[in-house]
């Protein structure tokens, strides 16, 4: 995240010409072109692991809506599911009462998310560390609470059943192999990343890394931060909300877990894992984890994660900007992007 | 009903001074340094398995065990500060975290590993079993020991945080790390101590409530839960905070269960955000 203010400040244009130094920043450089066309390869190498791939998709897009909030806003949550869930038990609703056109769904999925955003964002804005992360943490198991004792509408603890999701467009079904599972997220995931990555090379989004970076003299130059805070926070939730949707109508069900702390709490690791405040990073965290625990998996959860926070420790303490930014500190310096 | 509603106070005022005993430690240590310690639970549960170990293994008795889970658990989290923690008071809030949260994972591998996940028996002695009647009320004498304890505590603490030299050094390092240590005072050597000393008090804490919750490696992140909203709540570095959060959220969780089960663990997280929301640094909070 340092990059970008490190190599401006050496070449004195980009402080004189603003609009220079963004349309800079949203250049697309050939790694970026590289790595999409490597996110197609699962479809002719990897044909065994498509509903992996497809979750990790689907994680990756959670991975980038938190980082909207945590990489680039600075808002710690550890309640980042509750948007999630609240997306993928609105799909499942959704389709289970007649309505399974998957692309809607997500619309739909993306607005009921982006409505509890909006509510709980006056109170976010409100707070700051500690507090924060009690609030969020507190706002998580109070979903879980509600979606639990609301089991009419949601199943309760046994899930939500009957979800039926129909044909991509009326042409691509979803098949047992996870091919149309993983095209749909992945070109929803390439589309909401797209869009994230033009909001944070916007003005919004610099004003946004302002209030990060100081949060008493944004307003002090004439940009009030809450009202920022609550837009970044609202535009964070829809996407979880749509990743939630996602997670719905490619596995056609929903349970509580989708609410619950550990998806939050997984969902930190990965961001810290990939990389806070880079997008990128966000995607490579997602691959690392779910690869991982997906060859994990045999061990008994208790012991994986001794490893999962002995990494987290290692990478806290000697890679502070994750493994993406290790990586990128690997590369020379002329063949960053500013 | 008037003896009933006696009852539930009486367990939830035991519960809280229990809470008060797990967290004070994380409330003092994060005044402190703003270190967000989420390794706090870990702690209690190191003192929670030195007892369990040193009674179910090598044959103690209960009381003498205790002292040993305090200076256990300050043991293991001075030798942690000292060689890991010292190097994040510098790095971000989330990056505290989920370093701790690691630590966290770690810890309770590491005692699923050697104690299974099995819930921990412990027998404590007979005179602290049982109870006692008075107006119509059944007071268990477990529950009565656990109070003394901890008001016994509260005193020593209080006093010492007031009328020692050292107490003011803390106060001074709480209020304001860098004029403190600009008047000479060795503000990491205060913070290692005081760090000590919070993690010996959840090492006593884990200890103590294996008879009213249990212990298996779960512990360290559900008891966690409550240890952060007794400090989020109480406001960062507060004894009296801390207290009367503890005693509130002690209170909440018993009352709550008892007569509106059907609720859950809502009632104290909707309080909990209900009291950060109008005093976000918390009821007895100076700063953030």
């Amino acid at each position: 995240m340092t990059t970008a203010t490190e190599s401006s400040a050496t070449k004195p244009s980009a402080s004189v010409d603003p609009r220079a130094f963004l349309k800079r920043q949203t250049r697309w450089s050939v790694f970026e072109v590289l790595f999409w066309l490597a996110t197609l390869s699962p479809f002719f190498l990897f044909e065994t692991y498509l509903s992996l791939a497809s979750q990790i998709a689907i994680t990756a897009l959670f991975a980038v809506s938190l980082d909207l909030i945590l990489g680039y806003a600075g808002i710690i949550s550890l309640g980042h599911a509750v948007f999630f869930g609240v997306g993928a038990y609105t799909a499942g609703i959704v389709s289970k009462y007649g309505w399974g056109e998957p692309i809607s769904g997500l619309f739909i999925a993306a607005a009921a998310a982006a409505i509890v955003g909006y509510l709980t964002s006056f109170i976010i804005v409100r707070v700051q560390h500690l507090a924060l992360l009690m609030i969020t943490l507190g706002l998580g198991f109070i979903a879980v609470e509600i979606a639990n004792s609301a089991d009419w509408l949601t199943g309760g603890a046994d899930g939500l059943l009957g979800v039926e999701t129909w044909p991509v467009l009326g042409i691509w079904d979803f098949d047992l192999w996870g091919k149309t599972a993983y095209g749909f997220a992945l070109v929803v995931l390439f589309i909401l990343f797209v869009v994230s990555r033009r909001l944070v090379h916007s003005p919004f989004g610099l004003s946004l890394r302002g209030i990060r970076e100081n949060a008493v003299r944004m307003p002090a130059i004439g940009a009030p931060n809450p009202r920022r805070l609550q837009k970044v926070y609202v535009i964070s939730a829809a996407i979880a909300g749509v990743a939630g949707a996602l997670l719905t109508q490619t596995t056609e069900f929903a349970s509580l877990e989708v609410l619950g702390f550990q998806r939050s709490a997984d969902l930190a690791i990965i961001l810290i894992l990939g990389g806070t405040g880079r997008l990128y990073g966000a995607i490579i965290g997602a691959i690392i984890f779910m690869v991982a625990r997906d060859q994990l998996a045999d061990m008994n959860p208790q012991y994986w994660y001794f490893w999962i926070g002995l990494l987290l420790m290692a990478v806290v303490l000697f890679l502070p900007d994750g493994i993406l930014g290790g990586l990128t500190r690997l590369v020379p310096a002329r063949w960053r992007k500013p | 009903m008037g003896s009933q509603i006696l009852g539930v106070l009486f367990d939830g005022f035991a519960y809280g001074m229990l809470l008060f005993l797990l967290s004070v430690g994380l409330s003092v240590t994060l005044g402190l340094m703003n270190f967000i310690n989420l390794a706090h639970g870990a702690f209690a549960m190191i003192g929670g398995y030195a007892t369990v170990t040193l009674m179910n293994w090598y044959g103690w008795p209960f009381l003498p065990s205790l002292p040993v889970a305090f200076v256990a658990a300050a043991i293991v989290s001075v030798v942690l500060e000292r060689t890991l923690f010292r190097r994040l008071y510098k790095s971000d809030p989330l990056q505290q975290v989920l370093f701790t949260i690691g630590l966290v994972f770690v810890v309770s591998a590491a005692a699923a590993y050697l104690f299974t996940t099995a819930v921990q028996p412990v027998r404590v002695p007979d005179y602290l079993r049982g109870s006692v009647e008075a107006l119509g009320v059944t007071f268990g004498i477990y529950r009565i020991f656990l109070i003394a304890v901890a008001l016994v505590i509260t005193a020593f603490l209080v006093a010492g945080l007031e009328y020692t030299r050292f107490g003011a050094m803390v106060r001074a390092a709480v209020d304001n790390q860098r004029m403190a240590s600009g008047l000479g005072i060795n503000v990491e050597t205060v913070f290692a101590i005081t760090f000590a000393l919070g993690s010996g008090l959840a090492g006593l804490g884990g200890a103590l409530s294996i008879e009213i919750v249990g212990l298996d490696p779960s512990f360290a992140f559900h008891y966690l839960v409550y240890m952060l909203i007794v400090v989020a709540v109480g406001g960062l570095g507060s004894i009296r905070g801390s207290f009367v959060a503890a005693t509130l959220l002690g209170l909440a969780d018993v009352a709550g269960k008892y007569y509106v089960p059907e609720l859950g663990a809502f009632l104290i997280y909707v309080l909990m955000i209900g009291i950060l929301f109008f005093v976000p640094l918390g009821l007895f909070g100076k700063r953030a």
